[in-house]
């Protein structure tokens, strides 16, 4: 199994226990509280959930751009830093977020493309020289230099005419031209690990299969890592070869793409299958739904987060004990689940 | 660009046109006429004047002829370059402006950048650190800069002032260069007579950009291209520098007419306290002497002010915003 393959080798970025919150006035928000996976160069991760899980703000924290007022409170963000030829562990979460070293890895070695590449370029800079400034400030590039490097940039992502477009200004460009505009200013200093956050999400579906398949074309060119967050099942199955999935901030369930789709344990995961829409599902039959809906932030229920959702809920354990991430049985150790269907409660809160 | 430009620059000298017959025809809507308020005020003074005499004078000036006609008289006398007599002060009305309307665009531009120059560092501040101690403090005097009449403002600075630093208040000169022909000296002179004026004149201004700044500022702050600014590698305050401030400009510089706008109209009475030689005071006294010449002239020469300053920011608009189209700007 590839993932297994690949579990041999060290990852390039191991989150472990990531937690962020934000603090405003009204109370605490557990955006992230407690993620833990990892990624290897030239593979790619999905994460998913439904919108407001922390998938994003799991992004912003590995770069350390979480908007006040979040912080991350606990956690390991353990990041393979190349430095003088050299490959060193740093632990992001704990390094200075403006710091020089986390502005050298943020763009330069962790890239962001971002949902929507509309409101993503500044409107009053063209492209050119906002994919020129990203090179720049990763490389000792001259001008002139830079710009030829960012017309080569847009050449590599498929953009024709890319001296042109360089004066352009997003406004001027396509959906699908402005999200590979982005995917070359993220590419500007050939980073190691990509987070994509929703990458197509925003484009219609031709477009989307062509920034899926331009990802991954790179990805082989490159060897990058790639971090992909979506809410799309579909362009998972598609791109990754491990899976996280979360839920109010949590991993529930982790594994192969294979285990995730064919062989899913948590029954959020099973929810989340089901209700795809399938060529071979009835007609007029309505789609299965995850019933409920996702709690309000500032009223988490106690014990596990889903458990009020949930079909096989076990009164006394669910509500009382919070699950932990584990692997699924000992020999079996790529497929991690976070569920009392399988494990016992080990925590003492009650 | 060129065509834009042409287009724009037509269309202001339409708005001048406008002005100047409204202008025109507003002072002389009062009834009676300048011999009117002149014979008044001879007679106040004791003086018989007779009815021919009083026939004479309007003769002379023209008054009786219909306004549309006078109005066309004084257009192809300002053709020509003469702007008509002045009847309060018997001197060509060019001679009466003289240097008063170069210090009125001195004093008005000098207010101009200071209001600029205050309120982008205190909106950047005050957005970028929404809520602080700062905010707070700058949103209060801000709102007392609002609230308080640029006179008032300027009998306070010039009592500090004459107390406080023994400085030769009011007036934009000292009495020595007065009357001097213009030389460095006489220009640093100026600039030291500038700082009460431009405050006076600049401080509702500053207190109105600071809070337009603020608010844009924060919108703009809350936009996805400074979050990958940042995830470019750029420092927290680079990024919020080089994007969002940069697009929060636009609106900033919008307004700039409406301020100007202020700051010229607004200037009469605080020059008239501040006895400043601009044309403010002129303005007031040639409006109550219907010395018709001279307070067209005046009202036309502000409304080229205000004009030319919204061209200008019209022309940086588009300099600094691509997206604004010239075409849906043409009108």
């Amino acid at each position: 199994m590839a993932t297994l393959a690949a579990g041999k080798r060290r990852p390039l970025l191991r989150v472990h226990n990531l937690k962020t919150y934000f603090f405003p006035d009204e109370g605490t928000v557990r955006a992230v509280d407690g993620a833990s996976f990892e990624v290897c160069a030239g593979q790619t991760l999905g994460i998913v959930g439904e919108s407001g899980c922390g998938k994003s703000v799991t992004a912003r924290s590995i770069l350390r751009i979480v908007e006040h007022p979040g912080e991350i409170v606990e956690g390991e963000i353990r990041y393979l830093h190349r430095t003088d030829g050299r490959e060193v562990e740093l632990d992001l979460a704990q390094i200075s977020a403006d710091g020089p070293e986390m502005r050298q890895i943020r763009g330069g070695e962790i890239a962001m493309i971002f949902q929507e590449p509309m409101t993503s370029f500044s409107p009053v800079h063209p492209i050119g020289s906002q994919i020129v400034e990203a090179i720049r400030l990763h490389s000792p590039l001259g001008k002139r230099e830079a710009r030829e490097r960012a017309a080569d940039l847009l050449r590599q992502v498929g953009i024709s005419r890319a001296e042109a477009r360089l004066d352009e200004y997003a406004y001027q460009l396509s959906g699908g031209l402005r999200q590979r505009a982005m995917i070359a200013m993220a590419l500007s200093a050939e980073p190691r690990v990509l987070i994509a956050d929703e990458p197509t999400t925003a484009l219609d579906v031709t477009t989307q299969a062509q920034i899926l398949d331009l990802l991954r074309q790179l990805q082989t060119d490159l060897g990058m890592a790639i971090i992909l967050i979506t809410h799309n099942l579909g362009v998972v199955a598609e791109m990754c070869d491990t899976v996280v999935v979360m839920y109010l901030g949590r991993v529930v369930e982790e594994g192969s793409v294979d285990a995730i789709f064919h062989n899913p344990k948590h029954p959020y995961t099973r929810l989340l299958l089901q209700s795809i829409p399938s060529l071979y599902s009835e007609a007029r039959v309505p789609l299965p739904t995850i019933s409920g809906a996702i709690p309000h932030p500032y009223n988490r229920p106690e014990g596990c987060p889903f458990h009020d959702r949930c079909p096989q809920f076990m009164p006394g354990t669910c509500d009382r004990h919070v699950p932990e991430l584990q692997a699924l049985d000992e020999r079996e150790s790529d497929q991690l689940v976070s569920c009392f269907l399988y494990h016992e409660p080990t925590d003492e809160r009650a | 660009m060129a065509g834009w430009l042409i287009r724009r620059t037509l269309f202001a000298f339409a708005t001048l046109w406008a002005i100047s017959m409204l202008s025109f025809v507003v002072i002389q809507i009062p009834p009676g006429d300048y011999v009117t308020s002149y014979i008044a005020q001879l007679q106040s003074q004791g003086t018989i004047f007779t009815d021919v005499e009083a026939q004479a004078l309007r003769d002379l000036y023209g008054l009786d002829q219909p306004v549309i006609l006078q109005y066309f008289r004084w257009l192809g006398l300002m053709a020509q370059g003469n702007f008509g007599v002045s009847f309060e002060f018997n001197r060509p009305v060019l001679d009466v402006i003289g240097d008063r309307f170069l210090l009125t665009i001195v004093v008005s531009v000098a207010a101009l950048l200071l209001t600029w120059i205050v309120a982008l560092p205190i909106g950047i501040y005050s957005a970028v650190k929404q809520y602080s101690i700062g905010d707070y403090a700058f949103t209060f005097i801000g709102f007392i800069g609002l609230a308080i009449p640029g006179f008032l403002l300027a009998l306070v600075l010039m009592y500090f002032g004459f107390v406080l630093f023994d400085a030769n208040v009011g007036g934009l000169f000292s009495p020595e260069y007065a009357q001097a022909d213009w030389s460095w000296h006489k220009f640093w002179d100026l600039m030291q007579h500038m700082p009460i004026p431009a405050l006076a004149l600049g401080l509702a201004g500053t207190a109105f950009l600071i809070r337009i700044m603020r608010a844009n500022l924060l919108d703009e702050l809350r936009k996805p291209y400074l979050v990958t600014a940042r995830a470019k590698g750029l420092t927290n305050n680079r990024a919020v520098l080089k994007y969002p401030v940069r697009v929060a400009l636009n609106p900033f510089v919008s307004i700039v007419p409406f301020v100007l706008r202020d700051i010229v109209g607004g200037s009469v009475i605080v020059s008239i306290v501040l006895s400043l030689p601009t044309l403010g005071p002129i303005l007031l006294k040639s409006l109550i002497a219907q010395d018709s010449f001279l307070a067209g002239t005046i009202i036309l020469l502000l409304g080229v002010i205000t004009v030319v300053g919204t061209l200008i920011s019209d022309i940086l608009l588009v300099i600094l915003d691509p997206r604004i189209k010239f075409e849906a700007r043409g009108g």
